[in-house]
């Protein structure tokens, strides 16, 4: 028998938890250290992990299944594809990023900072397990269960308007996941009829499920992924709780859990439902590109800074299911791939911007202004960052985008053109954004502004670091999606687009045959 | 003519209870005052655990007793000892004596009015009243008889020794006397009313059949042809009458008065296992004996199902005592398990039997909170009192937060997989629209189990608000294990699902 490495990956930040819970109240350092340490042990696992499959060394990972509840069939199955594996990546190096981030800001609230911190490492774990679960009844789980740790995370800690904002969070988030339910069990009875009672993956998507229902258990899926992802018109919760929730806690949520709801529609929806993802693939890809638009134009209008980010999210998020509902191979590469990169850029930017607030006791972009005399390092962090954001090259969300509209454009002319104003969009709000805080006449609250301390650069540091690493080196994480996203789109029986100047052809001129 | 013989083995644990309470009677009258409160709760407490032992001996025994008047099989037994567990936890709120100065949650004396000098002294020299526990023990008995029996006239008598200590719990409480008895008036009189619909249904059920027993009258609905306006009559009426128990729509309109005037332990004990035993009944009614006529009563279920359903998440969300919303709230579940029973389908009865269980642990819980947040005049029921309980007191408000997303049927907790088998059975006997319109009931119903946790955690407390009471160990005890199960039941529910399952072929 083989070390159950999975489970440990998800049994660590859960034991973290519960340690964390039980440090006695008062000794807030000592909370914090204890839910880091965790943080930072489970990214040693998930690092043991990423290089069994990045790099093709045999560390003994294996997949796991475990009876869990026999009378519906389900199981506690965990297996790692290189979609999970690039999203398993992403939670187990956010969670340390963000624990230090939040080190500071969990000071200024009323609150002691434990609740915080343990919350954090159930989020991890449960994240974890949604993304490495290969049982649907298990997915649902924790699917559901994230939202009450999430939701005292906003709730508890935030600006002003926080328990509105975090009512709404759930709420929204409930009513997608009750309707996934229903799709959940209608998809379970399908196997019921079939003979085989099960929730394990491959047996349901073994299944042949007539269109009809199809159709039906995609909607029930999908609201529910939809909700979450946000994708337009959707996404009405995320702009709240990114402003209100504090800025490392807005990090995470936008950049690692809302990744449950896109990861949800292509490890499980494309395959489960290939006939009605293929009949419906118009509507998404519509709705995709009006999220990109009407993110990128409502980012442009905001004066609140998180809430800023929170809009540019909801753009990018428009991308990552374009790629997706694009079904095409380098669509769905650079959707995955792009669903790390806004991970790392999005959990940056807020970062960087919690750093601002921090400072300036404001949210608003009127409040800042010429704090790149004051403070050079944070402005340049900040202009990375940004950069990042706007997807500039070498910088990693380059690339993903780059494979999202490129393999968009096969199929979806008019959409990827489209798109492609987005990207315009987006170098319109973060420069005009870094314009209005960073440069110009030291506005008089700004001045003596610190500049980048320590901790704060150990937080942005690897983020930025990795940015760059992975826009140099993409080759090991897209061979990993890309083999992934094969088997996935073959389910959906999507034909391969012509390309749109025939590779054949040409040879055949070249060599003269 | 023989003499029927009585299986008094397999009845046993029915005979335990009953002469527990007679015995309970015995002793109001001829032990002395002071005595009787410890010699009430040991009795009925060793009466209980007597009882729960001899139903779990009896486990996987199917078979009918008493001359077919009752059935012994895996629902009956099933529910019997579920029953017998949430009353052994209630018997523990019912003793307890730390919240109320000198006293316990009841009147010292039932019978004195309200506000007189009688009350005043019983009060001063603290009286404590002791019939309740024999009056439960015969309501305890009551609702185990009431899902075994398997004749029309046990089913009746069942049924009345079920309710009547009810109705007389309901009016006892130590405060709000006057707004208990009227809740005690007003069940009685609701209750009384559908009694005889149920007897006049019965009355035509045995002009079609020309039996009682359920077997016989299953037999007949294929034997007799063309005198279906009589049956369904009977059948109609007799659905009014336990729907009336379970607390459905359209019978539901007695459960939040009753719930909020009755004193809250009882209240508990009552939303958890009249649930549970009127539930046992309705199942094995229309399993049994009119299982044959399933196409008739089906679309009635469907529409009470979905009425019931939408009115009390709908109703609970303008609530503004704590009481009134769980009572709303319990009728919402009535129509979960409704969509379950109108599917009639083979995993339907194990489906029910899971969920009615975990509902009642959870309900029992979450009542037995609501008597420990007190403030000078008794419990403080009202919602906007509750504002802040999580800074006050983290450890109670985050119990009673997991009993309310235990009722939403949030994952990890035992209301997700009651509700996941419920609507599983539903789907699989073909009412997918059913289980739409429950999940839409689940999201309303949310929000208002989540406005709770938001004025619990989210809110400024209130500068007088209340404080919470520090239990003796009977509530402390009570309330934790409801919570455990709770949980456990969410994570690990395979046992107990596999056994509600094997527990639910009806013996006929």
């Amino acid at each position: 028998m083989t070390f159950p490495w999975l489970t440990t990956l998800i049994a660590l930040p859960a034991l973290g938890a519960v340690l964390t819970a039980l440090v006695p109240s008062g000794r807030g350092p000592l909370a914090k250290q204890v839910a880091t340490g965790f943080a930072l042990l489970t990214l040693l696992v998930g690092a043991l992990i990423s290089i069994q499959y990045l790099f093709d060394v045999d560390m003994g990972v294996e997949s796991e299944t475990y009876e869990w509840i026999p009378e519906f069939g389900a199981s506690w199955a965990l297996d790692v594809h290189g979609i999970s594996l690039a999203l398993m990546a992403l939670t187990v190096l956010a969670t340390p990023i963000v624990a230090l981030a939040m080190w500071r800001e969990a000071e200024d609230e009323q609150r002691d900072p434990k609740a915080f911190f343990a919350l954090l490492l159930v989020v991890e774990a449960l994240t974890l397990t949604a993304f490495l679960s290969q049982d649907v009844l298990l997915f649902y789980v924790v699917f559901e269960a994230m939202l009450i740790p999430l939701y005292f995370m906003i709730g508890m800690y935030g600006g002003p308007q926080r328990r509105y904002a975090a009512v709404k969070f759930l709420l929204y988030n409930l009513v997608g996941g009750l309707a996934m339910l229903a799709a959940v069990i209608g998809l379970y009875v399908q196997s019921v009829d079939a003979g085989n009672p099960s929730f394990f993956l491959p047996d349901l998507i073994a299944l042949d499920i007539d269109t009809t229902t199809q159709w039906w258990l995609f909607v029930g899926f999908m609201l529910a992924f939809a909700i979450k992802a946000p994708l337009w018109p959707f996404h009405t919760w995320l702009p709240d709780a990114a402003a209100e929730a504090t800025p490392s806690n807005a990090a995470f949520l936008s950049g690692v859990a809302d990744k449950v709801g896109t990861y949800g529609m292509i490890a499980l929806v494309l395959p489960l439902f290939p006939d009605a993802s293929r009949d419906a693939a118009p509507v998404i890809v519509a709705l995709a590109v009006v999220s990109i638009i009407y993110g990128a134009l409502l980012a442009i209008g905001q004066t609140d800074l998180k809430r800023l980010i929170g809009y540019t999210s909801i753009s990018h998020f428009g991308f990552i299911v374009l790629g997706i509902f694009a079904l095409s191979g380098q669509a769905a590469t650079g959707a995955t791939f792009y669903m790390v990169n806004h991970g790392l850029s999005t959990i940056a930017l807020f970062v960087v911007v919690g750093f601002l607030i921090n400072r300036r006791g404001s949210r608003q972009v009127d409040d800042f202004g010429g704090v790149q005399k004051p403070a050079p390092k944070l402005a340049g962090v900040f202009l990375v960052a940004g950069l990042s954001g706007l997807a500039l090259p070498p910088l990693a969300t380059f690339l993903s985008e780059f494979l999202v509209i490129s393999g968009t454009f096969t199929r979806y002319r008019p959409a990827a053109i489209i798109a492609t104003l987005g990207i315009v969009l987006s170098a319109l709000y973060i420069l005009w954004l870094y314009q209005r805080t960073m440069t110009g006449p030291v506005q008089p609250a700004v001045e003596g502004m610190p500049d980048l301390r320590t901790r704060e650069a150990v937080v942005v540091a690897p983020l930025l670091a990795l940015l760059l690493v992975v826009g140099f080196f993409p080759k090991p994480l897209t061979d990993a999606i890309d083999e992934a996203v094969e088997p996935t789109l073959v389910e959906v029986g999507v034909e391969p687009p012509e390309p749109l100047a025939p590779v054949a052809e040409h040879v055949e001129e070249g060599t003269g045959r | 003519m023989n003499a029927p013989t009585i299986e008094y083995a397999e009845l046993a644990p029915l005979i335990t209870i009953f002469g527990a309470a007679v015995v309970g009677v015995l002793i109001e009258a001829f032990a002395p005052r002071r005595l009787r409160h410890p010699i009430q709760v040991g009795l009925s407490l060793v009466a209980l655990v007597a009882a729960l032992v001899q139903v779990i001996l009896l486990a996987g025994t199917g078979m009918v007793a008493a001359v077919g008047a009752v059935a012994i099989d895996g629902p009956a037994l099933f529910l019997q000892g579920t029953i017998l567990v949430l009353a052994i936890i209630s018997v523990g709120f019912f003793a307890e004596r730390r919240l109320e100065a000198g006293g316990d949650a009841f009147a010292p004396s039932a019978s004195s009015l309200p506000g007189s000098e009688e009350e005043r002294v019983l009060v001063r020299e603290r009286m404590l009243q002791t019939e309740v526990y024999p009056l439960v023990l015969f309501a305890v008995g009551g609702m185990m008889l009431f899902p075994a029996a398997n004749d029309l006239l046990m089913l009746f008598i069942a049924l009345e020794v079920m309710s009547l200590p009810l109705y007389l719990l309901c009016g006892m409480a130590r405060r709000r006397r006057l707004l208990s008895q009227e809740a005690a008036l007003k069940y009685f009189l609701l209750g009384a009313f559908s009694s005889a619909i149920f007897l006049f249904g019965m009355a035509f059920v045995y002009g079609y059949a020309g039996t009682l027993r359920f077997g016989e009258i299953s037999e007949a609905l294929t034997a007799n042809v063309g005198q279906d306006g009589i049956l369904l009559a009977g059948v109609g009426l007799m659905a009014v009458g336990l729907l009336f128990k379970v607390g459905a729509v359209p019978f539901h309109s007695w459960t939040p008065d009753v719930y909020q005037g009755a004193p809250t332990p009882i209240t508990g004990f009552m939303a958890a296992c009249t649930k549970l035993a009127a539930f046992g009944a309705l199942v094995r009614l229309f399993y049994v004996a009119f299982g044959g006529l399933r196409t008739d009563w089906q679309p009635m279920l469907w529409a009470v199902a979905i009425a019931t359903m939408l009115v009390g998440a709908v109703v609970a969300l303008t609530q503004t005592d704590i009481k009134r919303m769980l009572a709303y709230s319990s009728i919402a579940h009535a129509g979960f398990v409704l969509t379950a029973m109108v599917a009639a389908d083979s995993s339907a009865t194990g489906a029910i039997l899971f969920y009615l269980a975990t509902y009642g642990i959870a309900t029992l819980g979450a009542f037995a909170v609501v008597t420990l947040v007190r403030d000078s005049g008794g419990e403080a029921t009202h919602l906007a009192k509750w504002a802040g309980l999580g800074r006050r007191s983290p450890v109670l408000a985050a119990t009673f937060a997991l009993f309310l997303l235990a009722f939403a049927g949030i994952p990890l907790t035992s209301g997700f997989v009651g509700k996941l088998s419920v609507f599983t059975a539903a789907i699989d006997g073909g009412a997918a629209p059913l289980v739409v319109v429950g999940v839409i009931a689940s999201a309303v119903a949310a929000f208002f189990y989540v406005r709770v946790i938001v004025l619990m955690f989210f809110s400024d407390p209130a500068p007088e608000g209340p404080t919470v009471a520090v239990p003796s160990l009977w509530t402390a005890v009570g309330i934790t294990l409801g919570a455990a199960a709770t949980l456990l039941l969410g994570i690990v529910p395979g046992p107990l699902l596999d056994l509600a399952q094997q527990a639910s072929i009806f013996v006929r």
